[in-house]
């Protein structure tokens, strides 16, 4: 039974964008948001939560069109598909979330150059059909969203003694200011790296 | 005059946008591992973040605000940069060949380089006058050469030594590289002020 399943070309296409492709250790895509956006968790939440439905929606989208986009053209298209979406995800935080979405600021924008959409899209979408595409593109996200929430954990617990702005470190507990600075997301994410290809025993590109 | 200046020496040094901003990652992993194919990558980029700024300046200031459609920045931003990359590439190839061998190959890439759109969103949310942004736009550019071309200089004596870890090698040493660089940075912080 397990090993049917094992053999489903859905479960491989989960296991590929949670594990062997991750789309941040593996294939070192979408860093920059990976790395600017994981200063605290909430924002980490906020910026998974966006990546994750423009992934799904471009990945209905593009599969479903994938036959009438002429080739010359299917960059833009991509590109135009894409930004609609992250119009919507900006205009809903900007509704609902001002405080996040303020300390986004031009990250949220950013997200329609998010390597991973574009390379998702070009890999993918426009040659599966859409079942699989939404598969890919929700492991991906999950892919994404635990490194991004991860990093982020550690970055805010070591920067700011908190997490989601509970105190957590005790009251004598110095800030590391430098974890909430770029130097910090560097280091943080280079040793997540670092750890992961050594578990998967990966070799590098 | 001198405010232009504070936002050029602002952009390169103390804000980096490679290494306080964080953007431009993904080809500065990629392209990191030797100077000249860096170099090259940096100068098509200059070229085209000063060039996609000064085209998405009046489009958003003369066309997209008195029509209400500021909505819509987004898309026009980005094809705005994917038209003029387009146009570069045709140009060069026509008129400059030397120059199209030289760094040709990067042009199609800068299109999802994040720096570019970065540069036309902060145009919008800092509310630059035209020259602002043009002084910004070329200094955060110089800003990125200067970051990817230290980082692949480092990475090229450090890969004669040889010496780093297995799961180290490849991006995650040049994360280590740039976050020690971007620390040096930190040194830069407070000589200059922009909004």
């Amino acid at each position: 039974m397990l090993k049917q399943i094992k053999n489903t070309e859905g479960f491989k296409t989960i296991a590929n964008g949670l594990w062997r492709d991750h789309p941040i250790f593996s294939m070192v895509l979408g860093i920059c948001s990976a790395l600017a956006v994981s200063n605290k968790v909430d924002n980490a939440i906020a910026m998974s939560g966006g990546v994750m439905f423009v992934l799904i929606a471009t990945a209905i989208i593009i599969s479903m069109l994938r036959k009438l986009i002429p080739l010359r053209v299917r960059i833009i298209t991509f590109m135009i598909v894409i930004a609609s979406f992250v119009i919507i995800v900006n205009k809903f935080l900007e509704a609902f979330f001002p405080i996040i979405s303020l300390a986004l600021g031009p990250y949220v924008g950013l997200i329609i150059t998010n390597c991973i959409l574009m390379g998702r899209a070009e890999a993918f979408y426009t040659h599966n059909n859409t079942w699989l595409s939404v598969l890919d593109a929700i492991a991906n996200g999950i892919g994404y969203s635990y490194t991004l929430i991860s990093v982020a954990i550690i970055r805010e617990l070591l920067g700011f003694g908190t997490i989601l702005g509970f105190r957590i470190m005790p009251a004598g507990w110095t800030n590391w200011v430098v974890m909430s600075m770029a130097p910090g997301a560097f280091f943080v994410l280079s040793v997540f790296i670092w750890l992961t290809r050594t578990l998967a025993k990966q070799t590098p590109d | 005059m001198v405010y232009l200046l504070t936002i050029f020496i602002a952009a390169i040094f103390t804000h980096n946008i490679a290494l306080t901003y964080l953007l431009g990652m993904c080809p500065f992993i990629a392209l990191s591992r030797n100077m000249k194919t860096a170099t090259g990558m940096a100068i098509a980029v200059i070229f085209v973040i000063t060039l996609t700024a000064a085209i998405n300046w009046p489009i958003y200031h003369l066309i997209l605000i008195p029509t209400h459609s500021e909505l819509i920045y987004y898309i026009i931003f980005i094809i705005v940069i994917a038209a003029s990359v387009q146009l570069v590439e045709m140009i060069m190839e026509r008129f400059f060949t030397a120059l199209q061998a030289a760094f040709g190959i990067f042009l199609p890439l800068i299109t999802v380089n994040c720096t570019v759109l970065a540069v036309s969103l902060f145009m919008v949310l800092r509310d630059y006058t035209f020259l602002q942004t043009l002084f910004f736009a070329f200094g955060s550019a110089v800003g990125w050469m200067l970051a990817i071309v230290m980082v692949a200089a480092i990475n090229e004596k450090l890969r004669l030594i040889g010496d780093i870890p297995k799961g180290y090698q490849g991006a995650a040493i040049i994360m280590v590289i740039a976050g020690i660089i971007a620390l040096s940075f930190l040194g830069f912080a407070g000589m200059v002020k922009i909004q």
